[in-house]
């Protein structure tokens, strides 16, 4: 037999991908070629980590060295020293960044220790284009369990008593769903996953779609039982080439296995999965948009009732859910509900992954136990903000969410308590802000998403987000008038209470979450003509002080040549060139540049 | 390569033309909620959607040419008109935003001197916004055709671009 002594897993997914993954992969394999280890050697081409910001990553085992931002220069190194030799490349290990110590083995690194990872288990430990290794995790047990040992009753049942809430954003009780999907008439029914991931900020079902595919298609097969559906279809964004062409490969493997297909496990049960790629609309996320979209029409959402459940595509009873709500689904089956429902609040169960992105130290995926506080996946998973700077808001849930400032911060996050404080759970973006984010303009920037993205087909929206954009934009702009937050908050609520669907109806969040906890900054803008943050650039600039020792250096780093000056001599600014990138402020070592 | 010669008429004296939007066509028939596969693909086959092209799968599929041009237009992802050799994406999603999107923008609108959404004159590169790329760890990310980019400053960015001729 041959004996592998070591296991490197180098990450593919598209984080690590773009920094570089596949070089390093392939200059690894030659080297190990070169020097004899090949055989002994295993390389493994798993899916992401959910730390893409240290990518490429790479984990040996037995040992569980990680090590980040590994180049083709450090390949040769990592052979010798660690594989060879069996000691450690220091340099490579991940450095906390508070204590600044080096950690060797991911398990005792703050980012994952607080972690509890069930959909992300095999994330980054399994090669997600090989199901067997799928399999060899416990992969596809539940499905066998479902089919073999359950009925169609027991199965929804199970779901239901677990607890699980769609995790698409409005958190709906998963079971409920599948029952009303089960119990409507009818021979034809489709299970849809929804893969369209439009959050701006978002990107785990990206990373469990990359990361380990089968998971989803598993509970995907689990729902098509439960409800007596034949179909499914994966409605997957354009923008995930590497998710496509996985997911792809996975139909296909576990159609190859009988897993997926006609008469599964040898019993009556066939089902088969189809991927969709979507043509670029945020709108196509809501429900009946999407089902729109597959059908080949323009992606419009449509009054509900009927609700999918009922007539959904092309007429017939459809359960849609979301693909991290699949992804609870085999754990459910396998552990049972009780398990399951052992982690969470008394009302949200299980855990939820959230997208730790902006200014942050660890910006990445975080897997937590719903009830967790915002202060612990911030300062302890996400290791604080970087630079020094002061924590302003963590904005969470997407466009239809709100921003919640410092006072929130131990907050115990569910569905419930999120919504009470003027956010929502959305996908699970967190997208943290320090001192230098404007929360006007952030509000401005939300609206003119919404703006773009509104289909159209009602009033409220179309017209609405229009104009309340408009008040935001001069208001950055130092242009804004006694009455206009007033303005807003009217406009708000008419928005909210008119608009067809979930777009409309939770479009002005950003701004009516940012008045209630900022309005402050709202005010200083239009009465002062102030941005207390300096990011308006409109109503701040940079300026150089006499601090200037005249190195010369902000003048090469400015982009646009908008720096004047001798060496040695006091360098000044052109306000009208200058696009208040603040490169210049960053580079300056004599902390001469300030923003005003 | 795709020509200029686009806009020509569709009563079927170019055979050539139409030869690889029939064999797409084709691959489609009688599936249900074909027409968005088919526009995608003709679009990767033919670089856009020229107005012949539309019209043959308006034909083929029994749509009406209007509702196909409906669903075109719909989604960002289709394109009435030429473009260039290089399709840069610059992503303006929240967490790129608040890690300095705009300026990494500017810098590439200053460079190339184009808007979003216009093609250099030597049709090398369009320029093009994202709401989310979903390699928000990045930030600030862009991809340029299938390569994602991430880390950017208004500096580094300006060097990526002489990769791609
Ligand atoms: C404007 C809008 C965009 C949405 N985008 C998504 C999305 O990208 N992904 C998603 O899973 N759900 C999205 N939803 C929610 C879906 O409509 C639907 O509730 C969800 O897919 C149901 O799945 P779940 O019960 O598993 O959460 C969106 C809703 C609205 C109103
Ligand atoms: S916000 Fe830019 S990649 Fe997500």
């Amino acid at each position: 037999m041959k004996h592998i002594r070591s296991h490197v897993l180098v990450c593919g997914g598209t984080g690590c991908a773009s920094s570089g993954s596949k070089k390093v992969m392939d200059v690894l394999r030659e080297e190990l070629e070169q020097k004899g280890l090949a055989p002994e050697v295993k390389l493994v081409e798993t899916g992401c980590h959910g730390f893409c910001e240290m990518g490429p990553i790479m984990i040996i085992y037995p040992e569980g060295t990680f090590y980040c931002r590994v180049q083709p220069e450090d390949v040769a190194e990592i052979v010798d020293v660690h594989i060879y030799k069996g000691r450690i490349v220091n340099r490579l290990l991940y450095r906390e960044p508070i204590s600044h110590e080096r950690i060797p083995n991911f398990e005792h690194m703050q980012f994952y220790k607080k972690q509890m990872r069930r959909i992300l288990k095999n994330c980054g430990h399994i090669n997600p284009e090989v199901i067997e290794e799928y399999i060899a995790a416990g992969g596809y047990a539940a499905l066998g369990k479902a089919l073999t040992e359950m009925n169609r009753e027991q199965v929804v049942d199970e779901v239901k008593k677990s607890g699980l809430r769609g995790r698409g954003g409005a958190g709906f009780p998963t079971g409920l769903k599948w029952e009303f999907a089960k119990n409507a008439p009818g021979n034809q029914k489709y299970v849809v996953c929804n893969a369209d991931e439009g959050d701006p900020g978002a990107f785990m079902d990206r990373s469990v779609l990359e990361g380990d595919p089968h998971r989803v298609l598993e509970g995907m097969a689990v729902c098509g039982y439960a409800m007596g559906a034949s179909e499914g279809y994966i409605y997957c964004r354009a923008e995930y080439p590497l998710a496509i062409k996985r997911l792809n490969i996975a139909i296909k493997q576990a159609m190859d296995m009988g897993l997926l297909g006609d008469k599964i496990f040898g019993t009556d049960f066939s089902f088969h999965i189809k991927v969709k790629e979507g043509a670029g609309a945020f709108v196509c996320g809501e429900e009946t948009a999407l089902l729109a979209s597959i059908e080949g029409k323009r992606g419009m959402p449509r009054p509900r009732p009927p609700f999918p459940a009922v007539s959904g595509l092309w007429g017939k009873p459809t359960n849609i859910n979301n693909v991290e709500t699949f992804a609870n689904v085999p754990d459910i089956i396998v552990d049972g509900a009780a398990v399951y429902a052992a982690v969470g609040t008394e009302k949200s169960k299980g855990t939820k992954v959230f997208a730790l992105t902006g200014k942050i130290n660890n910006t990445g995926l975080a897997e937590v136990p719903m009830g967790i506080s915002m202060r612990e996946i911030i300062y302890e998973i996400g290791g604080g903000i970087p630079d020094n700077k002061k924590f302003k808001a963590v904005q969470i849930g997407g466009p239809s969410g709100g921003c919640l400032p410092e006072e929130l911060l131990d907050l115990k996050i569910d569905y419930e308590s999120l919504t009470a404080a003027g956010a929502m759970m959305g996908s699970g973006g967190l997208v943290v802000m320090d001192e230098t984010t404007c929360m006007v303009d952030v509000a401005r920037f939300f609206l003119n998403f919404t703006k773009s993205e509104s289909c159209g087909k009602c009033t409220p929206c179309r017209e609405g987000t229009k104009r309340m954009l408009e008040i935001l934009t001069r208001i950055t702009e130092g242009e804004g008038r006694d009455g206009d937050i007033e303005l807003l908050e009217s406009m708000a609520k008419t928005i909210k209470a008119a608009s067809l669907c979930g777009l409309g109806q939770t479009a002005p969040n950003p701004v009516l979450s940012t008045l209630r906890y900022f309005r402050h900054e709202y005010e200083a803008h239009i009465k002062d003509k102030k941005c207390p943050a300096g990011a308006c650039s409109k109503l701040s600039g940079y300026l150089i002080t006499e601090l200037c020792k005249g190195c010369g250096l902000c003048k090469k780093v400015c982009p646009v040549e908008a720096i004047s000056g001798e060496i040695k001599g006091q360098h000044v600014i052109d306000q009208v060139k200058c696009i208040k990138c603040g490169a210049c402020m960053a580079k300056c070592p004599f902390k001469a540049i300030i923003k005003g | 390569m795709e020509t200029k010669e686009t806009q020509g008429c569709c009563c079927g004296g170019n055979k050539d033309r139409f030869a690889k939007v029939d064999e797409i066509l084709a691959h489609y028939k009688g599936v249900k909620g074909a027409l968005i596969p088919v526009l995608q693909e003709a679009q990767n086959a033919y670089g856009f959607l020229p107005k012949d092209i539309i019209s043959r799968i308006a034909q083929t599929l029994k749509i009406p040419v209007s509702q196909v041009y409906g669903v075109v237009t719909f989604y960002s992802q289709f394109h009435l008109n030429p473009r260039g050799r290089n399709i840069i994406r610059v992503c303006q999603g929240t967490a790129c935003h608040v890690r300095g999107a705009k300026a990494v923008l500017k810098a590439l609108e200053d460079e190339l001197r184009i808007a979003p959404g216009q093609t250099t004159t030597d049709e090398r590169f369009t320029l093009e916004t994202v709401a989310c790329l979903g390699a928000c760890g990045l930030a600030p990310v862009l991809m340029i055709n299938d390569d994602t980019h991430g880390r950017l400053t208004p500096e580094t960015v300006c060097k990526l671009l002489d990769r791609y001729q």
